[in-house]
């Protein structure tokens, strides 16, 4: 099987050859290419390279074509701060009072040059891999991209005190959203991963996403035109696992603080689950530390598809070694073959 | 159960809600009742540390804790304005975010701190070489630290080399997502402890100020 069938079949909810396996590695490439991170996301040709060399290396199931969450704050105004050793930072908010909320309009993304990059990463990509290996694009949820906007607590207080300028704000930012997500489509991403940490009940109680998040997914999903992947970036969902089930989402990505198992009882073939392996312990994993890590999560979910092995964050930090990745590599290789008998089921 | 709790569990479950009026008259209650310390130490912190154990566990959400960090702060400076005595006589202790630029833990902590009645300064956002000269112009004793990001978390390492290349034995408690995704990384960056919600950071502060003042 091709990465792309394989992951077709795990989506499908049928049991492909193994279990796939996604490691989204975003920043490594540029250590493949001798670059500092602001240098390697300053050029797409870099990030098409490094992803190149990252699938060659760890012989994962896709590639991504996510540079960083704050480009997408950038569109809106925002300045980001490179460090040498992580993502970059959205420095500040753009919207410093909140009557900056009534006059905001969404920007438009070929007048913004760092989402141009990334849609040449994605032709590239797709250029030279063809429909062999599942190429992903992202795009932060209307719900959750205030953080960079306005700063977390201005924000928290926005969701239980403006109701009239939240609606104004997520009008704004969801049409910002699916053009940002039907542009990396169209420019040959396979799906998106819609990003919402802010809807995670670490962040927001149940009742509350109810009544703000999850309507602001569901009539985003429902315009964007491909497969969506909800990630809730580490934070925990099993409260509303059925709720993003019904979202429209094809796929969703479960925190290394979730039960897998738990997961799986939950939605059932509604959904595919991607996850959980724990990206920050990740760091210190011995190969024995990742061989039982992955035996954990496929004995979990691994059973009749469904299910794609991924870090919980959707992003490896960059103090991950190589060692820890293709170890991991080299456990799926050796647990992940369907049918999994190993795992009793 | 006995009063006292009765009055916890309801001013925490208000708070849950953020039903303004009912804190409002739940406060009202315990001033009417106790003096104002009592009405901290036995209503407010209380309350607090079951919203910030609930979160822990995955049972409240960090909107509600800040929510209810923030209105209880509110209502502690009401009881005690900066220069009531009891506010003097503690550590020297400052919060502050290391590195990153996400701030919301930070706030969470020291609105929780003033409402249990505690002094801190809040350094803001700094990086470490900032950090460490404010720490060590301001002679403290605690510095409390958050962060969201790895790459921040490992920053903490510089600050705790340079206290100890200066021989200053400031106590450093940290805290943010990166230590609740391995609880073995505080001791791998030199703090001295780590707290897993705002209500750890009572703890650690008052555990602390013990240790020194015996």
């Amino acid at each position: 099987m091709t990465p792309q069938q394989r992951v077709q079949a795990a989506m499908a909810h049928r049991q492909p050859d193994r279990v796939p396996v996604f490691l989204l590695a975003t920043m490594h490439g540029a250590k493949e290419l001798g670059l500092g991170i602001r240098e390697y996301f300053s050029r797409a040709e870099h990030v098409i390279e490094g992803q190149l060399r990252l699938q060659a290396k760890y012989r994962g199931d896709c590639v991504s074509a996510s540079f960083y969450s704050a480009l997408e704050a950038e569109a809106f105004g925002c300045e980001t701060m490179f460090i040498e050793d992580g993502p970059p930072n959205c420095a500040g908010p753009v919207l410093r009072r909140d009557e900056d909320i009534d006059r905001l309009r969404p920007p438009r993304v070929i007048e913004t040059p760092g989402l141009l990059r990334v849609l040449e990463a994605i032709r590239g990509l797709k250029e030279r891999l063809g429909g062999r290996l599942p190429i992903l694009g992202s795009a932060i949820a209307p719900f959750s991209l205030p953080v960079m906007q306005m700063g977390f607590a201005r924000y928290i207080e926005l969701i239980y005190e403006q109701p009239r300028r939240l609606a104004r704000l997520m009008a704004v930012n969801r049409r910002f959203c699916v053009a940002w997500a039907n542009a990396q489509l169209a420019a040959g991403a396979t799906a998106v991963g819609y990003a919402d940490p802010v809807s995670s009940t670490t962040i927001v109680p149940r009742d509350l996403y109810l009544r703000t998040g999850h309507r602001v997914a569901t009539s985003t999903l429902a315009r964007i035109k491909g497969p969506t992947a909800y990630h809730l970036a580490s934070g925990r969902g099993l409260p509303i696992a059925r709720d993003i089930a019904a979202t429209g989402a094809v796929a969703v990505g479960v925190s290394a603080l979730d039960d897998l198992a738990a997961w799986k009882a939950a939605v059932g073939d509604r959904v595919t689950l991607v996850g959980n392996l724990n990206g920050v312990a990740m760091r210190r994993w011995t190969a024995a530390d990742a061989e039982g890590e992955v035996k954990r999560a496929i004995a979990a979910a691994g059973r009749g598809g469904g299910f794609i092995l991924a870090d919980s964050h959707g992003e490896v930090p960059w103090q991950v070694p190589d060692e820890v990745l293709l170890a991991i590599r080299a456990a799926v290789e050796r647990w992940g073959r369907y049918p999994l008998d190993w795992t009793g089921g | 159960m006995a009063d006292a709790q009765v009055l916890t569990h309801r001013l925490r479950d208000a708070l849950e809600s953020l039903d303004r009026p009912r804190i409002e008259e739940l406060f009202r209650l315990a001033v009417g009742r106790q003096a104002p310390l009592q009405v901290i130490e036995n209503l407010i912190v209380p309350a607090l540390v079951e919203i910030g154990e609930a979160w822990a566990d995955g049972r409240v959400a960090l909107s509600q804790v800040y929510m209810s960090s923030r209105i209880c702060e509110e209502l502690v400076a009401r009881l005690l304005p900066p220069s009531v005595p009891v506010r003097k006589g503690q550590l020297r202790q400052a919060i502050a975010v290391l590195g990153d630029y996400h701030l919301l833990g930070k706030r969470i902590v020291l609105s929780v701190l003033r409402a249990s009645g505690f002094d801190i300064l809040d350094y803001g956002r700094m990086e470490a070489d900032e950090l460490v000269d404010r720490a060590l112009a301001d002679d403290l004793q605690i510095l409390l630290i958050s962060v969201l990001m790895l790459p921040s978390a490992l920053k903490v390492r510089e600050v705790r080399a340079a206290f100890e290349e200066r021989r200053r034995p400031i106590r450093i408690g940290v805290g943010g997502a990166p230590f609740l995704f391995d609880d073995g990384l505080w001791r791998e960056v030199g703090a001295d402890a780590m707290g897993r919600n705002a209500a750890d950071g009572i703890a650690m502060v008052r555990r602390w100020a013990g240790e020194v003042s015996s």
